[in-house]
């Protein structure tokens, strides 16, 4: 290390890997990880989410791994819990999808109607 | 790839013994063979401070505390929780107060009165990764001093938080830099004193295990400040995983030459190294330690010449304390002025305790100054288990004294205890229930300082003995009113005679429990009898009337000593009764008491 913007740069990068750890607030994404979630494909799409949300370099994003969510024959589900307590609920979420709800739905703020739970279930 | 769950898993020593380690191994395992390795990250830190739910484990983002994780517990926390999100209940940490179970750990009572500064890393980062400490602002404020203060400055600033030695002293750190920063000299040192020796205090300790970089900081900006170059950690032998981290660190500053040659390219060395102590008491007086460092038997010395005159091989030398080093960094960080709006007016920021003895929360906790001792026992500490009464509080370790219930609402800062007759010290807090005998508190703690005593003056090597030996003749029953005036002149006079720290507070946990607790004493040496049940040879074991002749008792006896048929009351034959308890405890009613009659009237009015 050469000099203190070299630690200010390490620091940064270091506490992109430790974030979890203090995200207090923002908006939850929580997946479907019970038995039928898991089996539908529900653990690369939680890992997916992960590294976009790092790529993005996205603050006060958390993503938590909840039990079944009772939708069962629609799993891979997930739900984005906003701050304010809106939440919204997408389904048979894949890989491909996980970016344009990134995109779309957390950077962007518009739902996305045609991969939601209502909208599929219909 | 980046991991989608952190665990940290506590690795202080505490935990360590119940297995952390092996734990850590076994999720290693279990997260293999579910394919999910890769994407949880699994994290050995430092002392969380609930050591008495220990071994614990939290995991991220759920904020799930689990405590007393026992190894076969590991599979079903990785196939439920970390695969399918479901957390397993029965290991969450419950809420003291309902019962109910808690999910975020940020809302036990434990941590939500506590502030956390010098522990504010312990038990958040790994302490092997100097990455994490970075990631948490680490080395940024000696960057900031090195690049933004005159040694002058830096000084100016330590001197305005008011900080003030956690070692038992309280003495101004500010004002202690500045005499060594005035000492002209070609070579001067820095030294870290971890000889942390108080029975029951451990901060010290958890502080290196958990934060061992805070330390390294501290010390390089010390080094800046007062114009040293070189740093010594003079640490116990004993404390194993401490010397292991702190080495790492060390090792990790200078590869990152956050230590070293030419730090931050400003033209500053400093480099640090670790001396082993062998785990004298009297090697935490600065003077002792010194002399320890130089190869010499450890003994305290005349001052002055202060160390920041004539210390480590005769050059200006300034040491400092772990917890106080632990503090620096933050100061520099957020500035002296938001340090001194936390704790009292003179006494700013916040100081670490370690709680141990009858109370339910054995651990390490962080309180601002200007907190009382009853939230710390009773809130923090969640109070005295077996619904026992609390007795005293003793503060301060063997240099200490003790604190009764009337003073348990006086705001804990350093000049409050001084003026209840005990003293800060490193931080020790040992509480006392109705079973403690204060006779055997006060004699435990004047055993300790015997064997600590290096022998330099006689008053101190020959006085303490001497008391010592009253005690055990008190404790015998053979004691006589005399003896308490005995010990009151021996303790006052080894307290004005003695040379260094050591022998100027050994006579204080006696002093201060024959000042709250004569009529314990006298009992003793009057009545003969130990109110307490402790001492054996003072002890009468009688059953009372509410015995409900369940024949416990007398099962449990070693000796036969109890007679008596079922749903009558039974009768112990003194001829025979050893003394040892047995019955007490195995009693359902608490109908068997040790306390004298008179004592006894009293409790059952």
């Amino acid at each position: 290390m050469k000099s203190l913007e070299d630690l200010k740069k390490l620091r940064d990068q270091a506490l992109k890997n430790m974030e979890m750890r203090y995200q207090v607030g923002g908006t939850r994404i929580q997946v479907g990880m019970g038995t039928c979630g898991i089996a539908a494909g529900a653990r690369p799409v939680l890992n997916k989410f992960v590294e976009e949300i790092a790529k993005q370099n996205l603050k006060n994003v958390g993503i938590t791994q909840v039990g079944c969510m009772g939708e069962c024959a629609f799993e891979p589900i997930i739900e984005i819990v906003e701050q304010d307590g809106t939440s919204t609920i997408y389904a048979r979420v894949n890989e491909r999808m996980v970016h344009e709800i990134i995109e779309e739905h957390i950077m962007g703020g518009k739902r996305i109607q045609k991969y939601l739970l209502s909208a599929i279930k219909r | 790839m980046l991991e989608r769950c952190h665990v940290l898993i506590c690795g202080g020593t505490g935990c360590l013994s119940s297995h952390s380690k092996e734990i850590q191994i076994e999720f290693d395992k279990c997260l293999g063979e579910l394919g999910i390795r890769s994407e949880i990250k699994l994290v050995l830190t430092g002392c969380f401070g609930l050591c008495e739910k220990g071994p614990v484990v939290i995991v991220y983002p759920d904020e799930t505390f689990y405590t007393h994780v026992k190894l076969r517990d590991i599979k079903e926390i990785c196939e439920e929780h970390l695969l399918k999100g479901r957390v397993v209940n029965r290991l969450v940490v419950t809420n003291p107060d309902d019962r109910k179970k808690l999910l975020h750990f940020s809302e036990l009572k434990f941590y939500a009165k506590q502030k956390r500064i010098a522990l504010r890393n312990c038990g958040n980062i790994n302490p092997l990764e100097i990455d994490e400490y970075i990631a948490k602002d680490g080395y940024l404020a000696l960057g900031k001093v090195l690049t933004e203060m005159t040694p002058k400055e830096a000084i100016d600033e330590m001197k305005k938080s008011g900080l003030r030695g956690r070692g038992g002293g309280g003495f101004s750190t500010g004002v202690k830099w500045e005499f060594a920063h005035r000492s002209i000299s070609d070579q001067k040192y820095v030294i870290c004193n971890a000889d942390e020796g108080d029975p029951g205090a451990f901060m010290d300790r958890a502080v290196l295990e958990g934060d061992p970089h805070s330390v390294i900081e501290a010390m390089a900006i010390c080094g800046y400040a007062i114009g040293a170059n070189q740093g010594y950690v003079y640490v116990r032998a004993e404390y194993p995983v401490a010397v292991e981290r702190l080495g790492i660190a060390i090792e990790q500053a200078r590869e990152y030459n956050v230590i070293g040659k030419n730090i931050f390219g400003t033209g500053f060395h400093f480099d640090v190294e670790i001396r082993l102590g062998a785990g004298a008491f009297v090697c935490g007086e600065e003077t002792a330690l010194i002399a320890s460092i130089e190869g010499e038997r450890g003994m305290p010395r005349m001052k002055p010449p202060f160390p920041a005159v004539r210390g480590l091989w005769g050059k200006p030398t300034n040491v400092n304390n772990v917890e106080t080093l632990a503090n620096v960094p933050v100061i520099y960080l957020k500035g002296a002025d938001w340090f001194k709006s936390i704790g009292t007016e003179k006494s700013s920021g916040t100081k670490v305790f370690a709680l141990g003895g009858k109370i339910q929360n054995t651990g390490l906790l962080e309180v601002p100054m200007g907190t009382t001792l009853r939230e710390v026992i009773f809130d923090i500490g969640g109070g005295i288990p077996n619904r026992r009464k609390f007795k005293a509080v003793q503060t301060g370790g063997p240099s200490g004294g003790c604190i009764t219930e009337k003073d348990l609402d006086t705001p804990i800062d350093f000049d409050n205890l001084i003026q209840l007759g005990s003293m800060m010290g490193s931080g020790g807090m040992i509480v006392m229930d109705e079973d403690n005998c204060m006779v055997d508190v006060a004699r435990f703690y004047l055993d300790f300082t015997v064997d600590e005593s290096c022998g330099k003056c006689t008053p101190c090597r020959e006085g303490t003995k001497r008391m010592l030996d009253i005690l055990d003749k008190i404790c015998q029953g053979e004691g006589e009113v005399e003896d308490l005036d005995r010990l009151e002149e021996l303790g006052t006079m080894i307290k004005e005679a003695s040379l260094c720290g050591l022998g100027q507070t050994a006579p204080n946990p006696v002093l201060s429990t024959l000042k709250h607790f004569r009529a314990e004493y006298m009992a003793h040496v009057v009545d003969k009898s130990c109110p307490a049940g402790v001492c054996a040879n003072l002890t009468k074991y009688v059953v009372l009337d509410n015995c409900i002749g369940c024949t416990k008792c007398l099962k449990n006896c070693p000796v036969n000593a109890i007679t008596g048929s079922v749903k009558q009351k039974h009768v112990i034959d003194l001829s025979l009764c050893i003394r040892c308890g047995a019955c007490k405890k195995a009693c359902p009613v608490n109908a068997i008491s040790s306390k004298p009659e008179d004592v006894r009237g009293v409790l059952n009015a």
